[in-house]
């Protein structure tokens, strides 16, 4: 007998609905997707041909899977030259940078969050949590004011006389780094955090005990104890930050364009939806060995 | 050793607190300069509520307030819904055919790029719409999307929340008749209540918030709030836009500071309860 003779109408109909859900708003969306990337740009106002097309008593299939091709070369500076090479390469750039820099500031947080008395833990867990409750793009926007020319850290530093110039910092690397490493921070300490505190002391212990300096036992206990933390964390935050839309728009400047800004002028600007398509389709190729790594460790830090 | 844990403690205090002021900031910046008299954000001119003023007569953020409000009330509570049935079917339900693509597809929308799902829906939606000729883009749509990413970190919570459940209730009530729909209703619900609750919130805020999937699935005249917000932000500074966040930071510390009451209250009965018997 299989499984499925086994559920009762019940079960089938409380699995049912989240299933036939998901399989409508999430599967089916993929597969139009990838239909869509390999078919021609439509004429005029549709954006795209139909994949079957009826030529006399016959039935074509209208596949164009050379879409691909323009992504990586453009026939002029040859192959990997394209805008769009370098815009998954600012992404995969920025992405990392940010993961690094959320890991550096994170980990210690998470470390010294987990070892503080058990009584004030819940009380500044909520305080890493407040500002993920109020809106994202106005802390973003704040940035902007804040790390501008003319801004109130440029002010601030040229009043206390360390610097006599206003340095530039809006619409570059600094302020698009800032703005991503404080948007996914906290996206890096909870899964850190989760794992640290469960950590059982008594190893640390017994390593002093065997006479491991502090530091020797944190980096041979402690932090391979971690692992599955790590790596949930940095691919929680690895993997959003590819795509990331707003913080280059608002962040950024021109050498800052990342892919889904190209994508999304693909789709708005040039109404060209088979090519945004394609766009997406080896963005989601970037983040499958990343996702697949998130999926691994994922459960090993919540058990 | 000593030595080592001063300086541990040292490092801890330092390291915590340059952190919380590292996320602090932009939130005490929207505050100070809500109250500037000027338009400008560099310096602080002078107190003065009129960003406050202009806040409440700009029709186009005050109507983006009333359609993200009803937005976020909508998905909120059917992202708890369907959070509750794949929490269930994730929790109890260990063997089915095609469990492993469905604990995909429930998780994935937590990490996946949001542009990419913005994409895949809005192709679907114009799929559908070329089929059937609905939706049109626009409330409905927005709710849709938003109830993916909502179904998601609900299931999270709700999942979690089952899972640590003391199941011998349940069992209990079946051995004394109970149906297992009367069971869900009387024992099961009630028990994973402040996880319902949490999540309804949680997924209120994503939809409230979301910027990124509005601007694919939302239509011709049908601006939420973030959407004008992004639109102001990009064009430079209007510091009526620091007026609403500190007027939503307001209402949030207001609802965590009674939440918090609310906590402590419940958790100070539990342990007299515990003592009583």
């Amino acid at each position: 007998m299989t499984m499925k003779a086994l559920l009762s109408p019940a079960k089938r109909f409380v699995i049912g609905v989240p299933y036939v859900w998901l399989l409508v708003f999430f599967a089916l969306p993929f597969l139009i997707l990838l239909r869509i990337s390999i078919t021609d740009m439509g004429a005029s106002i549709d954006p795209f041909t139909p994949l079957l097309d009826r030529a006399g008593d016959s039935w074509r299939l209208l596949l164009k899977p050379q879409n691909y091709l323009p992504l990586f070369t453009d026939g002029v500076s040859g192959f990997g030259g394209t805008i769009y090479i370098q815009a998954y390469q600012t992404s995969l750039k920025y992405a990392a940078l940010t993961t690094l820099l959320c890991l550096a500031i994170g980990y210690p947080f998470a470390y010294f969050l987990a070892r503080c008395k058990p009584s004030v833990r819940p009380a500044l867990l909520l305080l890493v949590m407040l500002p993920f409750w109020t809106s994202f793009l106005l802390r973003i926007s704040a940035w902007k004011g804040i790390l501008a020319d003319q801004g109130v850290l440029n002010n601030l530093l040229l009043w206390l006389g360390i610097i006599n110039q206003p340095i530039v910092m809006l619409y570059t690397d600094v302020s698009m780094l800032v703005g991503m490493t404080y948007v996914y921070l906290p996206f890096m300490i909870l899964p850190l955090y989760t794992n640290l505190v469960k950590m059982d002391m008594r190893l640390l212990e017994a390593a002093h005990d065997l006479g491991a300096s502090r530091f020797k036992a944190f980096w041979l206990i402690t932090v391979p104890l971690s692992k599955a933390g790590i790596v949930a964390g940095c691919m929680l935050v690895f993997i959003p930050a590819v795509g990331e839309f707003v913080i280059p728009s608002l962040l950024g400047g021109a050498d800052n364009i990342m892919i889904g800004r190209v994508m999304w002028d693909e789709l708005f600007s040039s109404n060209n939806w088979p090519r945004a398509s394609a766009l997406s389709v080896v963005m989601m190729l970037l983040v499958l060995v990343p996702l697949a790594l998130y999926y691994r460790y994922k459960d090993r830090t919540v058990e | 050793m000593m030595a080592g844990l001063f300086l541990e403690k040292r490092t801890s205090r330092f390291w915590l607190a340059t952190v919380f002021l590292f996320l602090y900031i932009p939130l005490l910046f929207l505050i100070v300069f809500s109250f500037n008299s000027t338009r400008q954000d560099g310096v602080f001119t002078g107190f003065s509520l009129r960003w406050y003023q202009a806040l409440l007569t700009d029709s186009r953020l005050v109507e983006g307030f009333w359609l993200s409000l009803k937005v976020a009330l909508l998905t909120g509570t059917l992202s708890v819904v369907l959070g509750c049935f794949a929490a269930f079917v994730l929790v109890r339900y260990r063997q089915f055919s095609g469990r492993t693509l469905f604990y995909g597809m429930v998780n994935a929308p937590l990490v996946m790029p949001e542009v990419i799902i913005g994409l895949s829906l809005l192709l679907l939606m114009v799929a559908s719409q070329r089929i059937f000729g609905f939706p049109e883009r626009g409330f409905a749509t927005l709710v849709l999307g938003h109830m993916l990413l909502g179904m998601a970190y609900c299931t999270t919570v709700i999942q979690s929340r089952l899972q640590e459940m003391d199941r011998s209730i349940e069992e209990a009530a079946m051995d004394l008749g109970c149906k297992p729909v009367q069971v869900f209703f009387l024992i099961t619900l009630p028990s994973i209540a402040p996880a319902l609750v949490s999540s309804w919130l949680l997924a209120f805020t994503l939809s409230f918030d979301d910027v990124v999937l509005s601007e694919f699935l939302s239509g011709p005249g049908v601006t939420t709030l973030p959407q004008v917000i992004f639109s102001y932000a990009r064009r430079g500074v209007n510091p009526s836009i620091y007026a609403a966040a500190t007027l939503l930071i307001a209402i949030v510390s207001l609802g965590i500071i009674a939440y918090s009451i609310y906590a402590l209250r419940q958790q100070k009965r539990a342990v007299n309860a515990s003592q009583a018997t």
